[in-house]
């Protein structure tokens, strides 16, 4: 037999984060194994050792020079890492939370664990994907474990309703984001990002090519549409916010926002760059009608998970808009609205999460009456949360609204600005309601609600971030700014 | 015998002459086809004939001997009986699908004999891919027994049915494991370089750096065909006669034939992963080799099949039938994790390049 | 026509009636016979492309495992299908608009104009010699084992899956413990009591 492949040990080095997080979660698995009863809580250790070492090794990747390997399907940036420290840093913070909920309502087991690193590990590949294959392949990593994550209440009808609904639309979605990537490759001839800019950036391009990439790149973008929940693919967004354990909710809500932006920005910026004239026109009715939606259907609400389900629909058409505008500076604004999210659903699930009792989900927003009695300091990090949601202008919820409508209104599309404002105004109305309950009504039962110290700590360094980053944006915002 | 089977297609040439191109082709591989079949078939009756003659010794008794001299006209004798019999329908039995089953499970197992080679040169076609095909095509066998099961609307058949299915799946998986070793030994999947692979003498036979997964293939094909001792899908004492219960006349002698030509089929399969196939255990020694020059390659491979048939009736004179729990434990928990072992040790074999097989 | 093409048509006939049927039955177990045969058509189409082992790795993936686990599946559930046919009569105008606008815009870009013979070159044949495996294998363990080791991990994931949704430490399972009946003594099994014999008083 011939043998005529041969690589660098040293070259793989760039994907040392990704390898070294497959083999704890292999690890891991097996320990988990054939761990009694009375160390269960070191599979929790071991996840939380192993996110934070793959963390590390992916923040001294930052400032790597551009690298690809694997025959062009790996590309190792800044962005790549950046994201990768964010992916991995926020899942350990919900992990935190994870725990707690976990053995309040004992669902505590190891598999959680490993399902969350190999999501984990699905959202780095999206991140560094730098063939549709590869992004794809990310992309169904992240998905099946939040599939399994959701159903692992599996005494829960409503748990495992959530999940197959979620399986079977993310499975369309799969479908659709497959046809338009056949597509692309078809007219294009290849599958890597790199190639297809180059097919896609050709001057000499002729019109058939054109036309069939269009038609590629729409079953793209309602596949990725699909799996951000813009609307009108947004059907199964607040069904299984509202069904899954709220530990997976918090989640699935933030962290893979994160890598999903870095999955448009591969494919739609890097990949069809030149196509923009066609998706953004997409991306702009995509983004109008998830703020619209996401913003009046919320506000009628009365389940917590599900309002904040429309709420993050209204956020991602935000996201998106950053999009529309087509610069550089307007991406980089959409990156810094992803972070700062993600940044804000950890501490609003976090206060839910330490709100919920022994079997019993806190999940209406009745029952945050009168908290600020209860226990003030909750209910002041749950108040710093909902206004920088609501874009009240010192904390840091503001300046990504800003950031996004300023690049908007200079890349001249003043009428949508003012759309996006009139929204994010009525918006206001459903983050004051909570606020109003929790600090003008009285509360109808009589509990002091305790937590666990280490997320005590977490939930206030997390509320306090999103007052300190508000009131020192610059930072966060020349990062993100540097990514592209 | 390939010499006397290049004459025979150069003979059909000769006698269609006025056919050339796509369609000459294919009558050429249909009259292939039943030279194979009808052989085939006549082995088939004589196995069954061996199997109670075998048995019946083995048991001290006689087994048949009124039919012809010996009783070796037992076999017709059974399929003009068959032959005669009323085919019974139940009565709320899905009809198409009850005529369907017989056929599914009888095609499949004639249609693997298609890319296995019985000679040097001597095949129907010479697959890239056989032994996948094999591994395919036997897998669509079970439909045979499925669609039995369900469309005789019966409770035995669909129990049967039920233990077959979930059995030829787990067994599918271990004998794919078992084949992965040997394409990695072999370095082919197609059987007749397998068995290239292996020409030189006993000592290059797959048997010896693949011992254990010898013995893992010939269990996994036992329970592929169903024979004792894990015939848990018939279980006449527990489920009368699994899906078997309904069918009667030729329905039932199709199931019947199907069985016994998959058996044959595994048996040539073993003998051509894992013993030499056609070639002789005595190739390379120096007296012994021309001593038996003169047995074609037939012959030996019939010779080692035989070897194999009759551990079928040896086994089942043996040993009691397993439960169904048990046949399931020796799957997903011994032979499973032994082969995947046993793919690392073959890849650190053929790293090394330990003896003569690499 | 060359023989080829009979093949070809004949083929695809039966796929695209194989199809067709499998959605028409009323009866499930027939419908995913159907869907076999589709398979084994689709497979046969691969073959004339050359593309045999794809064409086998279709029907021992498919056919052989996850088709009989989906007629395992319908053995054993009970499907009320008037009740599934009730709503799909609902949905039908809808979903018969939305196939009709997919199929007019699918024809119009993907039609002859764009993917004709005059655009897009006939595929080569390749020599009898040519070996399908032999290539795919050359590109999968070079080219593309970044996103084939992904599929090993897509696996792991379905596997753990699987087991952490379906396994239940059941403690009402009756298992047999082979070590604890090996290792079973008679005084475990067996409570040997001396009684003094004695005599009832009333029969002295």
């Amino acid at each position: 037999m011939t043998n005529n492949f041969s690589f660098e040990i040293n070259s793989l080095l760039v994907a040392l984060p990704e390898i070294f997080l497959l083999s704890s979660i292999v690890i891991v698995l097996i320990i988990d194994l054939f761990l009694t009863s009375k160390f269960r809580q070191a599979t929790y250790y071991l996840t939380q050792l192993s996110l934070m070492v793959t963390g590390i090794l992916s923040f001294n990747l930052i400032g790597h020079p551009e690298t690809v390997i694997f025959s062009n399907s790996f590309i190792l940036d800044n962005m790549a890492s950046v994201f990768k420290v964010f992916i991995t840093g926020s899942s350990m913070v919900a992990m935190v939370y994870t725990r707690h909920y976990l053995l309040q309502h004992s669902l505590y087991r190891g598999e959680y664990f490993v399902l969350v690193m190999l999501a984990v590990l699905g959202m780095m590949v999206m991140v560094s994907g730098y063939s549709m294959l590869t992004l794809y392949m990310g992309l169904e990593i992240l998905s099946l474990s939040l599939y399994t994550l959701i159903a692992i209440a599996r005494n829960r009808s409503i748990a495992v309703e959530a999940a197959l609904k979620y399986f079977v639309l993310g499975a369309i979605a799969s479908g659709l984001l497959l046809y338009g990537i056949s597509m692309v490759y078809g007219i294009s001839g290849s599958i890597n990002i790199s190639d297809i800019s180059a097919f896609a950036h050709d001057p000499s391009i002729n019109s058939r090519d054109t036309l069939i990439l269009n038609f590629g790149l729409v079953f793209l973008v309602i596949g990725i549409a699909f799996k951000l929940g813009a609307v009108p693919f947004h059907m199964w967004v607040p069904d299984v916010y509202e069904g899954a354990p709220t530990s997976v909710t918090m989640f699935l809500s933030t962290v893979p926002k994160i890598a999903a932006l870095a999955m448009l920005v591969r494919i739609l910026v890097d990949g069809l760059g030149s196509m923009h004239d066609y998706w953004s026109d997409l991306f702009l009715a995509l983004s109008l009608l998830s703020i619209s939606v996401g913003s009046v259907v919320a506000l009628m609400q009365t389940n917590i998970k599900r309002m904040l389900a429309y709420s993050t629909i209204s956020h991602v058409g935000f996201i998106m808009l950053g999009f529309v505008t087509g610069v550089v500076s307007g991406y980089g604004a959409a990156i810094f609205y992803v972070l700062v999210y993600v940044l804000m659903s950890l501490a609003a699930f976090g206060v839910i999460i330490i709100l919920n009792n022994k079997g019993y989900e806190a999940d209406q927003i009745s029952d945050y009456k009168g908290l600020s009695k209860n226990s003030p300091w909750f209910a002041l990090v749950m108040l710093i949360v909902m206004l920088s949601m609501a874009g009240v202008p010192p904390f840091i919820g503001f300046y990504s609204k800003f950031s996004i409508l300023q690049e908007v209104v200079s890349a001249g599309f003043i009428t949508v600005a003012i759309i996006a404002v009139v929204f994010a105004v009525i918006s206001a109305y459903y983050y004051l309601k909570i606020i109003k309950f929790m600090y003008f009504d009285e509360s109808d039962k009589d509990e002091t609600i305790s937590a666990p110290m280490d997320i005590k700590l977490i939930l206030s360094i997390n509320g306090s971030l999103i007052l300190v980053v508000g009131l020192f944006p610059d930072r966060l915002m020349n990062i993100s700014m540097s990514l592209l | 015998m390939m010499s006397l089977w290049q004459s025979f297609v150069e003979l059909i040439h000769e006698l269609i002459p006025w056919l050339d191109g796509g369609i000459a082709t294919v009558i050429i591989i249909l009259i292939k086809g039943i030279a194979l079949v009808l052989p085939l078939i006549i082995m088939m009756a004589y196995m069954t004939y061996a199997e109670r003659k075998v048995i019946g010794y083995m048991q001290l008794r006689i087994g048949p001997n009124r039919v012809g001299p010996i009783g070796l006209l037992q076999p017709f004798a059974d399929v003009i009986k068959m032959m005669f019999k009323e085919i019974i329908f139940p009565t709320k039995a899905n009809i198409y699908l009850f005529l369907l089953a017989p056929i599914l499970a009888f095609v499949p197992a004639v249609a693997i004999w298609v890319v296995i080679p019985l000679g040097e040169g001597f095949y129907i076609t010479n697959l890239d891919v056989s032994l996948l095909y094999v591994l395919a095509i036997g897998s669509v066998g079970v439909y045979g027994i499925i669609i039995a099961g369900w469309a005789s609307n019966s409770k035995y058949p669909l129990l049967g049915a039920l233990r077959s299915t979930a059995l030829l799946v787990s067994y599918e998986i271990v004998i794919g494991f078992v084949i992965v070793t040997v394409v990695m030994v072999a370095g082919s999947v197609n059987l007749n370089e397998i068995v290239e692979g292996q020409k030189g003498g006993a000592w290059n036979w797959y048997f010896i750096p693949l011992f254990p997964m010898m013995i893992v293939f010939w269990i996994s094909a036992l329970t592929e065909t169903n024979r004792a001792p894990f015939d848990v899908v018939e279980g006449e004492s527990e489920i009368v006669g699994g899906t078997h219960v309904e069918y009667s006349g030729m329905c039932f002698a199709l199931f019947f034939m199907a069985e016994y030509i998959n058996m044959i089929m595994m048996a040539a399969l073993a003998v051509l992963l894992f013993f030499g196939g056609w070639h002789s255990p005595f190739e390379g020694l120096p007296y012994l080799e021309s001593l038996f020059e003169f047995v074609p390659d037939l012959v030996w491979l019939l010779v080692k099949m035989s070897f194999f048939l009759f551990l079928y009736l040896w086994i089942r004179a043996t040993f009691p039938r397993f439960r169904y729990d048990q046949i399931m434990r020796l799957c997903w928990k011994v032979f499973l994790p032994l082969t995947i072992i046993w793919i690392f040790v073959v890849a650190l074999m053929t790293q090394l390049a330990i003896g003569p097989w690499f | 026509m060359e023989f080829e093409q009979i093949l070809f048509y004949l083929f695809s006939f039966w796929f695209i009636a194989s199809s067709l049927a499998m959605i028409l039955s009323r009866n499930t177990a027939f419908s995913a016979l159907f869907l076999i045969l589709s398979f084994f058509s689709a497979a046969s189409l691969w073959l004339l492309l050359e593309a045999e082992f794809l064409a086998i790795i279709l029907i021992l993936v498919y056919v052989g495992a996850v088709m009989v686990l989906f007629l395992f599946v319908i053995k054993m559930l009970d499907i009320e299908d008037s009740t599934l046919r009730a709503k799909f009569t609902g949905y039908l105008p809808i979903g018969l608009g939305v196939a009709v606008i997919v199929i007019a815009e699918m024809s119009l870009v993907l039609g002859v104009d764009q993917f004709g013979l005059d655009v897009v070159p006939q595929p080569i044949r390749h020599a009898s010699d040519y070996s399908n495996i032999t290539e795919l294998a050359m590109e999968l363990y070079t080219i593309y084992v970044y996103p084939f080791e992904l599929a090993a991990v897509l696996l792991l994931i379905a596997i753990i899956a699987a087991i952490t949704l379906i396994h239940r430490p059941d403690k009402r399972a009756k298992k047999q413990s082979i070590e604890e009946q090996v290792n079973t003594q008679a005084k475990d099994r067996v409570r040997l009591v001396s009684i003094a014999p004695y005599k009832k008083k009333d029969e002295q």
